[in-house]
């Protein structure tokens, strides 16, 4: 699976950078992207379901960080 | 020459340190100016006006430098455009509001909806005592700050669960500022009530809507103000439906109107201060029993300020 790494990426740079990779897949791809904690992993969820993705669940990693998967939603 | 003094009978003209010079303020409800509206005030402030126009705290534009010759003209012209003037003085203001729901995403309830409705049913009404402000904002985090004002209304949601819909992602828990949500057994989200906010975030960030609203409406704090000596208004009711907002006010208005009679010029969170938050918390129950709260405080005085209060 594609991770997208957006750790060091503030808002809303990250959700920019996690759209413009997303439009370069096809609908029902799924992605994993890596967002830090605080601001992120509360802003950029909610922005890509607003933008029509769909999300499929939120992990958090050993370093503290956040792993959201994504499943590309319609064009 | 003859000045149509019917213009002024609203205030809104407001008296500058230059000869014959006034301010205009416009009426501009919650903020929200339709381009042609903007257009027709730059042509009328250039043509009449000063150099600039100043973006007033509550939202209004003010025609700066207006000779009182040209009120006539300067309120003919801003018709063409449906463009109205505001209040000042003793009477309900024009309500100020955030930008809403239709394109703000925190947004939880039609702010821009109800300022517009309070300003075509109460707008200038004279309170025969002070100013009366009313603002709306569209969700607990407040950018208008309403219970700074003598009614101020926040939007909020009560979320619910629906577990069958549920993924367990724990978004709705790690989005929870206030931590009112954690995973529980399983990973299944658990509300606890009591540090819930009705921000509506987790209904917002749910991937599959299982998180929902139970209940929307405005929570309404009463009896703030700024100025001289600043109150908080306090919670007198939560959860209002949105359709009964303008009724909510005229009921206040009227409490005011009545409680204050003979007692000069004084703003309704001093008539609270004076007769305890009870009486009007009744009063306001008899129409609105579901949304009224059973008890609350009286406006809360910022009491750090210069010059002691009498």
């Amino acid at each position: 699976m594609t991770t997208i790494d957006l750790r060091g990426v503030c808002c809303p740079i990250n959700f920019v950078k996690a759209k413009l990779a997303l439009e370069e897949l096809t609908t029902g791809d799924v992605v994993e992207i890596l967002l830090d904690d605080g601001e992120p992993v509360k802003n950029v969820p909610r922005s890509l379901k607003g933008e029509g993705h769909k999300l499929l669940g939120l992990k958090e990693t050993a370093e503290g960080h956040y792993l959201l998967t994504v499943e590309k939603g319609e064009e | 020459m003859t000045i149509d003094l019917n213009n002024l009978k609203a205030g809104g003209f407001i008296k500058e340190r230059g000869k014959d010079l006034f301010t205009v303020r416009l009426r501009v409800p919650g903020g929200r100016m339709a381009i042609p509206r903007l257009k027709k005030i730059a042509e009328v402030a250039e043509k009449y006006g000063g150099e600039f126009v100043h973006l007033s705290v509550r939202q209004s534009i003010e025609l700066i430098n207006i000779n009182f010759k040209h009120f006539a003209a300067v309120v003919e012209e801003l018709g063409e455009a449906s463009q109205k003037v505001a209040s000042c003085g003793a009477r309900v203001r024009v309500p100020v509001a955030c930008g809403g729901c239709e394109y703000n995403p925190n947004g939880l309830v039609d702010t821009q909806k109800s300022a517009l409705e309070v300003d075509q049913k109460l707008f200038g009404a004279p309170t025969g005592h002070h100013k009366f402000k009313v603002a709306f904002a569209g969700c607990p985090f407040d950018c208008p700050k309403s219970a700074t004002n003598d009614v101020g209304f926040q939007g909020a949601v009560v979320p619910k669960l629906d577990p069958a819909a549920c993924i367990r992602c724990g978004l709705c828990a790690k989005n929870c500022t206030p931590g009112a949500i954690i995973m529980g057994e399983g990973s299944k989200p658990l509300l606890d009530p009591h540090p819930c906010i009705w921000c509506g975030d987790c209904v917002k960030v749910c991937p599959t809507g299982a998180w929902e609203a139970k209940r929307t409406g405005y929570n309404v704090r009463i009896g703030g103000k700024w100025g001289r000596n600043p109150t908080v208004g306090t919670l007198f009711a939560t959860l209002l439906p949105q359709e009964d907002v303008v009724e909510f006010i005229t009921r206040v208005l009227a409490w005011y109107k009545d409680k204050a009679e003979g007692l000069g010029r004084i703003r309704l969170g001093d008539i609270i201060i004076k007769e305890g938050p009870q009486p009007l918390l009744e009063y306001l129950r008899e129409k609105f029993p579901a949304s009224v709260v059973a008890e609350t405080i009286p406006p809360q005085i910022i009491d750090n300020q210069i010059g002691a209060r009498r």
